[in-house]
């Protein structure tokens, strides 16, 4: 059978220079990357070139994707949130482009790779520090201390509620992480089996099978990539929150 | 014990944390079809919710079958 992890190798397409003794190498993922970018850039901006008051079909695009990030923010941050609004959109619009360029035959999953979803996650949990630290000073601190606990409980709750935020950003990380990678290694396993059946004689004629249940598995696989961009931006509002609000 | 069957069984048990993931979701969308059937008008509104909450749970069960992913393809 067919290595399933063959996929997400990372192959190197030229060289850029070296840092000291690190290579700097422009890869597949790189090149992924930027293909997405200038997807979602050409997309949002031939969709509003000229806007019109009955949409035509791509401005319609936009601007239910723009309808669907705001409502999300709005619904879990509040009217404030919603100067965070260019940040979610566009973690929003990168995971949701990375994530579908995954489902494409050969094509290469860019948020398979956990460095990837950490800098993501990394990004959102430095803006809810830094913007909590500068909006509401040593208050954002209130955020650790849970109001109406009687005093002996309160350092074992500070300990928990201390614990829950650092493991935000790896729980965020992870769980993108962990549904494209697994997703992506289920599909090869199946599609392994449809090969593997096809050369075993008489029962080859139980081959369609496993195919249709590949064919199931990418419609639930595209269904995923669609949801965890989804969860991605709502977990990420919910957290933003945190710096808007953080007495509890 | 030989390391690569120690390998497989490891595997395997890892597997069974997708067990907690099965009941989760059972339960996440039984309770959504008994309140959406005592108040249909309202279900439509909490499609988003039910899709927030079957992706969360799902993730649970992703963790442990990514465990046995990685023992099987690449310890």
């Amino acid at each position: 059978m067919a290595d399933p992890i063959h996929q997400f190798e990372l192959k190197p397409i030229f060289k850029l220079g070296r840092i000291g003794n690190t290579e700097l190498v422009f890869t597949n993922s790189a090149l992924y990357m930027l293909a997405a970018v200038a997807v979602i850039v050409l997309l949002t901006i031939f969709a509003t070139r000229r806007g019109s008051l009955v949409p035509g079909r791509l401005q319609a695009m936009a601007e239910m994707s723009y309808e669907f990030v705001a409502n999300t923010v709005r619904s879990s941050a509040g009217e404030e949130g919603m100067r965070f609004m260019p940040l979610v959109f566009s973690l929003f619009m990168f995971i949701l482009i990375l994530n579908l360029f995954g489902m494409v035959p050969y094509g290469f999953t860019v948020t398979s790779h956990i460095i990837i979803t950490f800098a993501l996650a990394a990004v959102v949990i430095g803006t809810v520090i830094v913007y909590g630290l500068m909006k509401h000073g040593t208050h954002f601190f209130g955020l650790f201390v849970p109001s109406g606990v009687p005093a002996w409980l309160l350092p074992l709750m500070v300990a928990i509620e201390v614990i829950s935020f650092v493991s935000r950003p790896i729980s965020l990380s992870v769980r993108l992480f962990a549904n494209m990678l697994a997703g992506h290694i289920a599909l090869k396993i199946f599609a392994g089996f449809v090969a593997t059946l096809l050369t075993a004689g008489f029962w080859s004629i139980l081959a369609p099978l496993p195919l249709a249940l590949t064919v199931a598995l990418t419609a639930l696989e595209v269904l995923v990539a669609v949801l965890q961009a989804y969860v991605f931006a709502t977990l990420t509002s919910i957290y933003l929150n945190d710096a808007l609000h953080p007495g509890h | 014990m030989d390391p690569v069957a120690a390998k497989y069984i490891g595997a395997g048990l890892a597997c069974l944390g997708m067990a907690g993931a099965g009941i989760g979701l059972g339960n996440l969308f039984g309770q959504f079809l008994s309140g959406s059937l005592r108040n249909p008008s309202a279900a439509e509104g909490q499609r988003g919710t039910l899709l927030l909450g079957f992706a969360l749970t799902e993730a649970l069960g992703i963790f442990s079958l990514l465990i046995a992913l990685l023992l099987l393809f690449a310890v």
